[in-house]
């Protein structure tokens, strides 16, 4: 494979994006292009009842009289949506059964990533070290999810998105589409039409979900999108936290990622979401990159329910997503932690809504930007405050640090209050790596890249800790390989 | 035998402006030298220059430190061979406790120098026993650096990485500059209490008050970019009665 090789001696000449190696398995993939046939053959692929198929088929109907917007702060060339593999599949027949019949060579790549897919492997790790359940989705299937047996004791349903339509088709069709409609916007309608898989929590009333669940999503096969779909349910009372991250292969054409995560949080539930989002980026010249253009919203729906994001994007050529709170619940809190950093020549449109419709509703805004070489980074956010809303707050805090003269940010914060006991706090700064800075570290003996990343580190701290403990751990490594050689 | 430091016709400037000009300075291990001089003389820029601040261009001249050219390192190789400067204004490090700051300095120099790192409990057992000497309440470490501190506690902070960082080269730039006279002399007992046989100190200050608590074995006047003279102790005395004005016109 001449293409495949060629990708390889790139990726050793770089090294810069440790994730970028390909993994040669033989693939099930759907023609390029997409039609009306395209969305039944997923469909088929997936064994879908009647109604899920009904209900593409609409999103593609709408989705096809539907423009792409285009309002980011974001530019890249017209995609065409006609060149598209929209289901690729690593070919394993009728799917793993146990971890025993997926393909070594998948094994094999989840192992260079370091996520651990083997439960024996994660039980014979270091005592009290904490243990995750992980649902890998490589390309655009599930492949496997681990600690199922120990999840359903206590009630809680992780499974693919693929097996919870055919096993728990009631709960996937009450909450499917309720948070992001199907027309929502222009990527989220494409993604109603051709998603092939991600991932479905249900957890019952009362039960704290016993374990961090995690995903681990990677785009490996050439000229494919990824369309996953998360729908994560917190009955009343209840409590989880979800992990997400994402890799991809160094390409050097674009490749489309356009996801949509439905968060539904009931009276009393907690949902707390973290992302690591580490897509390839792109070369330093801006050929190549993941453009990641992401529907991601919240419903707390009950009173007193409460969701919080968190999200470190370092990833991606384009990034364009807003993860949302919809506080419909009488006392409910939203929350949004962000780091975003970009460097050459990234671009990310990222921030946040907060929709306040019920009474006494708080949320809580802390986004730091980061952009180096010649990135771009913009901040966009939305704060309301509807009729209903008597006593919401928020308090809004967004920074950004540039590094060196060539790179940009921008804020741009939206604030609508439409009653007159709304109390919204807006801080913002920008700032520039300070020379004095690191001169002072570079004096106690730390190298101008030590230097760098420790100012940095510091820089985010605010969001590091919101984040799962090895999140962290590996989001500040990323931080750190993300501005390798962004100054002198 | 060379002195520790030994600068020769050393000639320093920024953009256009020519600050330093042929400089010559001796000191040898174990002994602490005062640098006065009026403002503006180039006191400061001998501090960046021997630190090796971006910005300043060495037109002529060298500094060696034990017999090794100092000017051709990048700063962090200097701080590593044991050059430590005790800034005028101490930088403020948001979002890094003091203690991480001073861990990972002292960690990447020990690596360096290929030295073992030093562990956790015996980096804290250090630090506890040096910022005690400094009367330094040990919550202020874990507090970001230099954020929110008084001129006091940066100046105490500065002393505090220089006792656990145990430099061979300690450049002290106006350290008393900002201090009330309690503050000044835990400070000055601070840097007493680092003076040893292997070590040696530059003292850069404007006035001689911090040398009642320092003693030096030696002053230099520095005025025009050069050392115009040098003597014991007393010149300072003699500085502090008649001021800095028979040596600015030596200088010109």
């Amino acid at each position: 494979m001449p293409a495949t090789s060629k990708t390889a001696a790139q990726v050793l000449e770089l090294e810069r994006y440790k994730h970028g190696f390909i993994t040669d398995i033989d693939q099930d993939v759907a023609p390029r292009g997409l039609t009306e046939e395209t969305v039944r053959f997923i469909s088929a692929k997936k064994d879908e009842p009647d109604w899920m198929l009904a209900w593409r088929l609409e999103a593609f109907a709408r989705w096809r009289a539907l423009e792409e917007p285009n309002w980011a702060r974001v530019d890249y060339p017209p995609i065409d949506y006609q060149d598209i593999h929209y289901y690729a599949a690593p070919r394993a027949g009728e799917g793993p059964k146990s971890l025993d019949e997926v393909d070594p060579e998948l094994l094999a790549t989840y192992a260079k990533l370091g996520i651990p897919l083997s439960e024996q492997a994660v039980l014979a790790g270091v005592e009290g070290a904490p243990r995750y359940a992980v649902d890998a989705v490589f390309d655009s299937v599930s492949v496997v999810t681990t600690f199922k047996a120990e999840l359903a004791a206590v009630g809680v349903i992780f499974c693919p998105m693929s097996e919870a339509i055919r096993e728990h088709g009631d709960l996937v069709r009450q909450y499917l589409g309720s948070v992001v409609p199907v027309s929502d916007n222009y990527f989220a309608c494409l993604n109603s039409a051709v998603f092939s898989d991600g991932s479905f929590v249900y957890v019952p009333p009362g039960v704290r979900c016993p374990m961090e669940l995690s995903t681990y999503f990677r785009i490996n096969a050439e000229k494919s999108g990824q369309f996953e779909r998360t729908l994560i349910i917190a009955d009343r009372g209840s409590y989880v936290s979800y992990l997400e991250g994402c890799t991809a292969p160094m390409r050097d054409e674009n490749q489309l990622h356009a996801a949509v995560v439905e968060l539904v949080a009931l009276d009393d539930a907690e949902i707390k979401y973290s992302t690591v989002q580490n897509w390839y980026p792109g070369d330093a010249e801006g050929r190549g990159g993941i453009y990641n253009f992401v529907t991601k919203r919240a419903d707390c729906r009950g009173a007193r329910s409460k969701v919080s994001w968190t999200q470190v994007e370092t990833g991606s050529a384009v990034t364009w997503k807003y993860p949302s709170c919809v506080l419909r619940g009488d006392h409910s809190t939203g929350e949004f932690y962000s780091i975003a950093i970009t460097n050459n020549r990234q671009q990310a449109d990222t921030g946040t809504k907060m929709i306040h419709l019920g009474a006494h509703t708080r949320s809580r805004i802390i986004s730091k930007g980061i952009s180096a070489g010649r990135s771009s980074s913009t901040y966009r956010g939305l704060v309301s405050a509807h009729p209903k809303a008597k006593g919401a707050r928020n308090f809004t805090q967004c920074d950004s640090l540039l590094i060196g003269p060539h790179a940009a940010a921008h804020t741009t914060p939206y604030v609508e209050a439409r009653n007159s006991g709304a109390q919204f706090e807006h801080e913002a700064t920008t700032t520039r790596l300070s020379e004095e800075q690191l001169f002072y570290a570079r004096q106690r003996g730390l190298t101008q890249e030590e230097a760098v990343q420790l100012l940095v580190n510091g820089f985010v701290k605010d969001v590091l800790q919101e984040l799962p403990m090895e999140f962290a751990v590996e989001a500040q490594k990323l931080v750190a390989i993300s501005l390798e050689g962004s100054v002198g | 035998m060379t002195a520790l430091l030994e600068v020769r016709n050393l000639s320093a400037r920024v953009a256009d402006t020519q600050i330093l000009s042929n400089l010559s300075l001796s000191l040898p291990a174990g002994e602490v030298h005062a640098i006065m001089g009026p403002n503006g003389a180039g006191k400061s820029t001998l501090s960046h220059v021997l630190t090796g601040k971006p910005g300043y261009e060495v037109t002529g001249g060298e500094a060696r430190l034990d017999d090794q050219d100092l000017l051709a390192l990048e700063p962090e190789a200097r701080a590593s061979r044991g050059v430590f400067l005790s800034f005028q204004y101490p930088v403020e490090i948001p979002g890094v406790p003091a203690l991480t700051f001073l861990r990972t300095a002292l960690n990447a120099q020990k690596k360096a120098r290929g030295e073992a790192e030093v562990s956790a409990p015996d980096f804290l057992k250090l630090v506890r026993a040096k910022a005690a000497g400094l009367k330094m309440d040990f919550d202020m470490l874990k507090r970001a650096l230099n954020v929110g501190f008084s001129g006091g506690e940066k100046k105490r902070m500065e002393i505090l990485q220089m006792a656990v960082l145990a430099p061979r080269l300690a450049i002290l730039d106006e350290t008393d500059s900002g201090l009330d006279i309690d503050a000044l002399r835990i400070v000055a007992e601070g840097v007493n209490a680092l003076r040893a046989p292997d070590r040696s100190m530059l003292v850069i200050t404007h006035y001689q008050r911090l040398l009642d608590y320092i003693r030096p074995d030696r002053v230099h006047v520095l005025a025009g970019g050069r050392i115009v003279a040098s003597g014991g102790p007393e010149l300072a005395l003699d500085l502090e009665r008649e001021g800095y004005d028979r040596f600015v016109d030596l200088a010109a």
